[in-house]
């Protein structure tokens, strides 16, 4: 894990008192509310239903026992006992007090957490591969890079007040599971047979309206160019990006507007200038870079596989629950005796992705006791202790258990995907938290939801998108419709190796009709799907839309479904 | 009466008059003006014969590349910010100072808030004209509001990874 030096320190913490004389400004009626609003975006707030929203960064999805501690103590202190985990990994709380917020942010800055970047126009905070150094099909470790990128594009000057925001998100693994493309920029570390390290860079993705998936621009660039090709886009972006209308000013429009060739070429011009300049001596990183930044990622002190290793297939045959448990939310881990555990924050009657303040002490202790200090959080709202020795299993289940962390739902259809919605959002159109419970219970017995196998549902309140309802398997977009909440419904959708945006069904479905439609959709699947092997979205891929269509409207007539 | 400003960190009075394009005359005659640079295009010569100095004020969506053999010699070059999110300018003034490398003064103008002097000094710009309703001293407060940065800009940081070769990582 990163270790802040005096440098980091001191950014953060006169970040903080910047902060906290603009809040004092605000009050005072120093700032206008526009004024205001921009800054305080920068800082994490956002203006929300019933109270500011702050969402808390957590660079690349890793957290550490004192950080789960003291959100256990901030959630406590400044809001109403509990945080909720998005899908880009950060930590949200909805009910802080805007006079508060300075203090929240003095105390989340001694150990590690801001707010810097998390909402507004400008450099987000960076996502990655959840099991980034743990997974049996990593080739290269994605966090040295995440962590050196973050530190170059934190209060950059001249990143900081871009067209719109922009996110970056990396994997070094065969398996993309951090929804790399829909991002603005996807960093793909690459290996030369040589040996040679480099990243291929995805760029112009983004969800929302009009989503899109990143395009490659470039296959290779080698390892020591990664803030020099992270430049060049960031300034084509500034200086390209349309300002004139918010709905066309990601880069994903100039990219569509310019066509690949002329934007690549930009990019390509941008870089090759950079490179020739005093710039691209400064931007250079040196392989002791890389190096010093890697020995904050060594792996922990594993223990032998004979120590850590245990019959789980024994273990699991004398515990039902517990064999549940590890065959949906246990996965392999690259070194023997070790497996990787899945945190479901989808219980039943729970919130997707919340978090109370007792399940952060929780976590912190069984992270400390079982998983070297350690916690992810990860695209799909869910945790994961990464390195959770077989011969712990048990415990570590029981433990969880207890505090309803248990639930052995990890990618199955009760495993939804979705933002606060009307319920807090201050964006949102519909409402998603209701949406996901009615779901939820069509399929509560676990025996249906293994018989349905593996699905994405994701659910967005509004065409921001935050619940990835675009690469959902089935995604559901809440929309207005003359002050009613109404859904439509994509087929098709995926975010990793196999990305794609979903595609329209028809018509949109009343709140009272989404459930029963979800359901339909499913049962629909269950009769076409060759074999129990056939997932959701292969069956999908191969029978087309028509008789998912011809099943939900069922009802009516082919032109009401038009 | 003379506009005080700040140039090189300090409050300053202002010895500049910028020239709006609607205006039939060209600033006082003798001293120093700014033009547009469309202005500049086409009465380089009459403005260079009338006035002590002439700077160039340059649309922030102008590629300042191209731009520039034809403002290179200029003792002062004026980036625009139409409104402060708009942050157009700031990769022209860092492609000014650290591409181009001119030396000249490089002045924000537009709607430049307290705010947004922070960024726009780690940008290159010594030259900072705040909206009419700022105050001054806040603005030059606001200079070095954050004294640490990863990475460099136009400004005297060096990159943390710079600073921190010959160190080991930190105990983890």
């Amino acid at each position: 894990m990163y270790r802040y030096d005096e440098i980091d320190r001191a950014l953060v913490t006169q970040r903080v008192e910047q902060f906290r004389d603009q809040t004092r400004r605000y009050l005072a009626g120093e700032l206008t509310e526009d004024e205001f609003r921009h800054l305080r975006l920068r800082n994490g707030l956002y203006q929300q239903r019933f109270a500011p929203m702050l969402r808390i960064s957590v660079p690349y999805g890793l957290l550490e026992s004192a950080q789960l501690r003291k959100m256990a103590h901030v959630v406590r202190k400044y809001d109403k006992g509990y945080g909720h985990f998005t899908t880009r990994q950060n930590i949200q709380l909805n009910w802080p007090k805007l006079e508060q917020v300075p203090d929240l942010l003095g105390e989340l800055a001694e150990v590690q957490l801001h707010g810097i970047q998390a909402c507004g126009n400008d450099t987000r905070n960076i996502t990655a591969d959840y099991l980034a150094g743990v997974a049996p099909d990593e080739h290269t470790d994605p966090r040295p890079y995440c962590e050196l990128l973050r530190q170059y594009i934190s209060l950059h000057p001249e990143f900081y007040w871009l067209p719109r925001k922009f996110k970056f998100a990396f994997t070094g693994a065969t398996v993309d599971r951090a929804a790399t493309r829909t991002n603005d920029v996807a960093v793909h570390l690459v290996r030369r047979p040589d040996g040679a390290i480099g990243y291929r860079f995805f760029v112009g993705g983004g969800l929302g309206r009009q989503p899109l998936l990143a395009q490659e621009m470039n296959p290779f660039v080698p390892e020591s160019d990664l803030l020099r090709y992270a430049c060049a886009v960031l300034r084509t972006f500034n200086r390209f990006g349309r300002r004139d209308n918010i709905h066309k000013a990601r880069i994903k429009i100039v990219l569509r507007e310019w066509g690949i060739e002329r934007f690549r070429a930009a990019i390509e011009e941008e870089y090759a200038k950079i490179n020739a300049s005093v710039e691209g001596e400064e931007l250079l990183l040196l392989p002791e870079d890389i190096e010093r930044m890697r020995g904050y990622f060594t792996a922990p002190a594993y223990r032998p596989a004979a120590e850590a290793g245990a019959d789980v297939a024994g273990l699991a045959a004398r515990d039902a629950g517990f064999a549940a448990w590890v065959k949906r939310n246990v996965r392999a881990h690259k070194v023997p005796g070790y497996r990787v555990v899945f945190v479901s924050l989808k219980a039943p009657d729970h919130v997707a992705g919340d978090c109370t303040a007792e399940q952060f002490e929780a976590l912190a202790d069984i992270c400390d006791a079982y998983s070297f200090g350690e916690l992810r959080s990860t695209y799909d709202q869910n945790l994961v202790l990464a390195d959770v020795a077989e011969r712990d299993l048990y415990e570590v289940w029981r433990r969880l258990d207890a505090f309803k962390l248990a639930t052995p739902n990890i990618g199955l259809v009760t495993d939804i995907v979705s933002c606060p919605g009307l319920d807090f959002c201050g964006l949102a159109n519909a409402g998603s938290i209701g949406v996901a419970q009615d779901i939820y219970r069509r399929f509560d017995t676990l025996d249906a939801q293994y018989e349905i196998g593996a699905i994405r549902i994701t659910i967005s309140g509004c065409m921001n998108g935050c619940g990835h309802h675009s690469v959902g398997h089935i995604g559901i977009l809440g929309v207005d419709k003359h002050g009613e909440e109404w859904y439509q419904v994509t087929l098709g959708g995926a975010p990793g190796n196999d990305a794609a945006i979903g595609e329209r069904i028809g018509r949109a479905l009343a709140r009272d009709e989404i459930a029963e439609g979800v359901e339909r959709l499913i049962h629909t699947y269950l009769e076409l799907r060759c074999d129990e092997d056939e997932t959701f979205i292969e069956c999908y891929r191969r029978v087309g839309m028509a008789p998912f269509k011809a099943r939900l409207y069922e009802n009516e007539s082919e032109a009401a479904a038009a | 009466m003379t506009a005080t400003i700040l140039r090189k960190g300090e409050l300053a009075a202002d010895d500049w008059t910028l020239v709006e394009d609607g205006r039939s005359d060209v600033g006082p005659l003798g001293g120093k003006v700014i033009v547009t640079l469309a202005r500049w295009r086409s009465e380089r010569e009459s403005l260079t014969a009338a006035h002590a100095a002439v700077g160039v004020l340059v649309p922030n969506t102008a590629d300042i590349e191209a731009v520039y053999p034809e403002i290179a010699d200029r003792e002062l070059i004026a980036l625009q910010f139409p409104a402060f999110t708009d942050g157009r300018a700031l990769s022209q003034a860092v492609v000014l100072r650290k591409r181009l490398s001119f030396r000249g003064e490089l002045r924000a103008v537009g709607d430049v808030i307290r705010d947004l002097v922070f960024w726009l000094g780690r940008c290159g710009f010594d030259s900072i004209v705040p909206r009419s309703d700022q105050s001054l001293d806040a603005c030059r407060s606001a200079l070095d509001e954050i004294r640490v940065a990863y990475q460099a800009a136009a400004d005297a940081h060096t990159p943390v990874w710079v600073r921190r070769r010959g160190r080991a990582a930190a105990a983890g």
